[in-house]
């Protein structure tokens, strides 16, 4: 059973998206230039446009058939989304936004609890207190992952989420997003039109280009031990 | 209507009776009314940007008239349809004992349709400038549509609304024509335009400059309030 | 698609049926009502020309002048770069919200020969300027500006300023840029409101009645002349006028939704 099968079109006014994919697990990314039909998959995936024609399913569960018009809900699909600029909510604090992705039942204290748990975890809960206005991009992403993730999506869904950030803060942000959802056992599908970012993050590259998937190559992974690369509590970046 | 007898705060803020009557119905129509077209103007503003059919900007032109009649056309639709025969007059009276024409609540149902477009606009604009990726990350999330409105929706578009939520006050405030129809001159349910109305008819000029005085006060305050709210505009 | 859902959602339906059967509802009241007017007669066109044509004396010119007036003005607010500006405009939007009898207050204390200001301004223009058309007129632009000003001043702000820099570019001096490509460029929105201006001008009533004095025959336009025919016959014809204009303004405001940015 594979975490994603895609195989769709979509018609944009000139631009057509036609793609097929499998991703049996780990993170996949999606690589190829600006327009080339990258985050119009993820939308399509998350739920949130519907395809002309095809299939998607995730975790082996059928969520689009346009056959025979089944289409989940964005809600019911169980997908985690981190965004280029983050998107957390402004009028709450950092511990509250990750709070709200939190799907299990308990109660309010349980939640912000698992909060707490994956702000830890990339390195963030000195924050959880703070209002995301006042975060450095780099801060703000990894509060971005966390919500991303806390829900225990069945797939975790990123676009872009380095290319908002200063170079000197992309490549260890790049480490903490591979580790973190390598250890949490979540597969994973990102885009980003940055080679080395795939290479750091991906296990599968898979190459877009005009709407078409043009290569798939997976990455080499020998077993290097890279230091964690979790800031410190309140870090800098 | 209990607002003959002198209040305490008027004593104390030295407000002489003929200020301090027509002010207070003012104000407590308009609370009332604003409280009305609060919640039917969020939500309804809501449901125009967020909705998928086709007639929704014929549909807020239809609820916005108000805006652009004569006063004296929509007092006299009101006064008829209220008072005159029909099914409204009989679940008036179903409702309150009385036809509302010439009382309080008459009153307030004028303020309610004469402001109730600028709270529906301007919340209308400010929900459909929310960025839909917040929404879509709320979806993502698990929310339902109604938590994500309540929770993330409307207030990122709270700044707008509570401009709307304030200009349908101050509106309110300042309606003249449609509630002089519907409630006549009636002493009990004087508003303060009205009052001024009569100070410069019965030529007490001091009384007028006073009543003027105060309204302007107010409609500059609730103004620099709304545009110190930001640049959210139906128009 | 068919998902299960809870019993809330199935009574509400969506969007589309709660908006549409709130609107059944009001345009079954207004078609009532048009219903209501049209089996009225014209017979009493006689009576009814009079404030008609009164009317439409005092808002055309209302309108033109409130119109040029904030255009001018929404130019400058928007594109000026003074301290102020913001307050500038919130003192311009005050007839919006002020009560129109606080407007015909102080229009009357600017206005009426008795008050010093009033007395030089009658003795500039000639003749006097309350209790007349003049003062109706008066009364209407007040009335309208605030919109005109608002709707020309959000379009010109809407105007991408990349269009006016390469106008320039090409030697246009500053006066050409902003007649010939901003002006042109926002028309749409300074023509909703102007619309809506004249919508404002034409139904006019508070300050109208205290700075024309409401006499008949003289300054009692149709918004005032209504009141007075309540009881008469010729009251169904003022009012089918004026829901004639009502869709005028029906059309203005819509035309302001469609044309905002």
């Amino acid at each position: 059973m594979s975490a994603l099968d895609v195989e769709l079109t979509r018609r944009i006014g000139e631009f057509e998206l036609d793609v097929t994919f499998s991703v049996e697990s780990g993170i996949a990314v999606l690589f190829g230039p600006s327009g080339a039909g990258k985050t119009l998959t993820l939308s399509l995936v998350a739920g949130l446009i519907r395809p002309d024609t095809g299939t998607i399913a995730i975790d082996g569960r059928v969520v689009t058939d346009c056959e025979h018009g089944v289409h989940v809900s964005t809600q019911e699909r169980r997908i985690g989304m981190v965004f280029q600029d983050g998107l957390l909510l402004p009028h709450r604090s950092v511990l509250d936004n990750v709070a709200l992705a939190v799907r299990q039942g308990g109660g309010r204290r349980d939640r912000r609890a698992l909060a707490h748990t994956w702000l830890e975890r990339v390195g963030a809960d000195g924050l959880a207190t703070r209002r995301p206005g006042s975060l450095s991009g780099g801060q703000r992403q990894r509060v971005a992952l966390a919500r991303g993730l806390a829900g225990e999506p069945a797939l975790v869904l990123l676009d872009e989420p380095l290319s908002s950030l200063d170079a000197s803060v992309r490549r260890e942000l790049g480490a903490l997003i591979r580790d973190v959802i390598v250890s949490s056992g979540v597969p994973a599908v990102l885009v980003t039109h940055d080679a080395d970012e795939a290479e750091q993050i991906g296990d599968l590259v898979i190459s877009y280009r005009d709407g078409r998937v043009t290569a798939r190559r997976e990455v080499e992974r020998p077993e290097r031990r890279d230091p964690p690369a979790t800031a410190p509590e309140s870090g800098p970046t | 209507m209990n607002g003959l007898t002198a209040h305490p705060w008027s004593i104390g803020l030295a407000l002489p009776p003929w200020v301090w009557h027509p002010l207070s119905v003012s104000l407590r129509a308009a609370f009332e009314a604003t409280a009305v077209v609060a919640v039917a103007g969020v939500a309804l503003g809501y449901l125009l940007a967020k909705g998928r059919f086709p007639g929704r900007g014929a549909i807020e032109t239809v609820l916005s008239l108000p805006m652009a009649l004569p006063p004296t056309v929509v007092g006299y639709y009101l006064l008829t349809r209220l008072g005159g025969p029909g099914p409204i007059r009989d679940a008036e009276v179903h409702l309150f004992g009385h036809p509302l024409t010439f009382t309080f609540t008459g009153i307030v149902v004028a303020q309610i349709v004469e402001s109730f477009p600028y709270c529906l606009r301007f919340s209308r604009t400010a929900i459909a400038v929310v960025d839909p990726r917040f929404e879509q990350a709320a979806h993502a999330m698990g929310l339902s549509r109604w938590r994500t409105a309540l929770l993330v929706t409307l207030p990122l578009a709270r700044r707008g609304i509570v401009a709307g939520v304030a200009m349908s006050f101050g509106r309110a405030l300042g309606d003249f024509g449609a509630t002089m129809i519907v409630s006549g001159s009636v002493p009990m349910a004087t508003t303060m335009p009205i009052a001024l109305y009569s100070a410069v008819f019965y030529g007490s000029h001091h009384q007028a400059m006073v009543l003027a005085l105060v309204q302007v006060g107010a409609a500059l305050v609730i103004l620099l309030g709304v545009s110190r709210l930001g640049k959210v505009r139906p128009w | 698609m068919k998902r299960g859902r809870n019993l809330a959602q199935t009574i509400l339906g969506g969007h589309r049926a709660a908006a549409l059967a709130l609107t059944a509802l009001v345009g079954l009241g207004l078609g009532y009502g048009v219903a209501h007017l049209l089996s009225g007669s014209i017979a009493y066109w006689g009576v009814v020309s009079g404030p008609f044509w009164l009317t439409v004396r005092v808002a055309v010119p209302a309108t033109v002048i409130a119109g040029a007036a904030g255009i001018a003005s929404g130019y400058l607010l928007a594109k000026g770069r003074f301290p102020g500006r913001d307050l500038l405009e919130t003192i311009g939007s005050l007839p919006i919200i002020l009560p129109p009898t606080v407007i015909g207050f102080y229009l009357l204390e600017v206005l009426s020969p008795g008050t010093r200001v009033g007395g030089f301004l009658t003795r500039v223009v000639g003749h006097d300027l309350v209790y007349n058309v003049t003062g109706c007129i008066i009364a209407a632009t007040v009335a309208a500006y605030p919109f005109c000003l608002r709707a020309a001043r959000t379009a010109i702000e809407g105007v991408d300023p990349l269009l006016e820099q390469a106008a320039r570019t090409i030697g246009l001096p500053n006066w050409r840029v902003a007649l010939q490509v901003t002006l042109p460029l926002a028309r749409r929105g300074i023509a909703a409101g102007l619309t809506i201006g004249c919508a404002r001008a034409l139904g006019e009533y508070g300050a109208t009645l205290m700075v024309g004095g409401d006499i008949n025959g003289k300054t009692r336009t149709m918004s005032l002349a209504i009141l007075d025919s309540f009881t008469t016959p010729e009251r169904n014809t003022m009012l089918l006028i004026l829901v004639l204009m009502a869709i005028t303004a029906m059309t203005g405001v819509g035309l302001l939704g469609r044309s905002r940015a």
